[in-house]
């Protein structure tokens, strides 16, 4: 990777399916994902709930988007990350979270990373643009 | 960095997330509804106060004027235009706490 790439972090705070703001930001991660970008997914606050397993939207009647972070990693999109304090505030744990992929290598299912809000910070730094959804 | 609130603190933990992931040194500005987090004397004042240790708070003009804020703001907020706006987002990273 060249010294060059833009790297861009995208942080998601509301939680799923009563807007439409993280089905848009999958959608913008999935168009930046085709260009040459160091792309970083960061989940916070409610956001963290768009990657609770088990959502079922067969009766809202809308598709959902929990099967398409669950390919993340076959878009190039494996630095995902969750919020530790978000989560603990909204009892989920790591076994709550969805798989994005599987390891190319090993084939073992990957998840997103819970970090502390520390590391966060020191991510946010080192980012050329950050996008909110 | 740069960060962004436009929501009001007294309704929406907005302003609580954004601080917990602040580094040192980075700029918080306050526009729109944000505006509130600068006035002194609310229940928010003094986690205001404790962020100025810390980081620069600055608060967009004319949300604070919009809304009657400018006579009693927390010291040390500053008060920026909207060429202050333009120049703090030329300087700096954004990150808008939509």
């Amino acid at each position: 990777m060249s010294e060059d790439i833009k790297k861009i972090m995208f942080t998601v705070r509301k939680a799923p399916h009563g807007s439409i703001y993280v089905y848009e930001g999958l959608e913008v991660k999935l168009i930046m994902a085709a260009y040459d970008a160091d792309i970083s997914v960061v989940f916070m606050d409610d956001g963290v709930f768009a990657l609770k397993q088990g959502q079922d939207t067969k009766e809202l009647g809308i598709k959902g988007f929990a099967a398409t972070y669950g390919v993340m990693v076959d878009y190039e999109i494996s630095k995902m990350f969750v919020d530790r304090q978000s989560m603990l505030d909204r009892g989920m744990t790591e076994e709550d979270l969805l798989v994005i992929g599987e390891d190319e290598e090993t084939e073992e299912p990957v998840k997103p990373k819970v970090v502390d809000a520390a590391e966060i910070a020191a991510m946010m730094k080192e980012q050329h643009n950050i996008l909110c959804f | 960095m740069l960060h962004t609130v436009n929501k009001s603190p007294f309704g929406n933990g907005t302003l609580e997330s954004c601080l917990r992931f602040v580094n040192p040194g980075d700029v918080i500005l306050l526009l729109e509804d944000g505006v509130f987090a600068a006035r002194a004397g609310t229940a928010k004042s003094a986690l205001v106060a404790e962020a100025l240790k810390k980081n620069e708070i600055m608060a967009l003009s004319a949300d604070v004027k919009a809304r009657g804020l400018a006579e009693n703001l927390i010291a040390g907020v500053k008060v920026t235009d909207y060429d202050g706006f333009v120049e703090l987002v030329e300087k700096h990273t954004t990150h808008a706490w939509l």
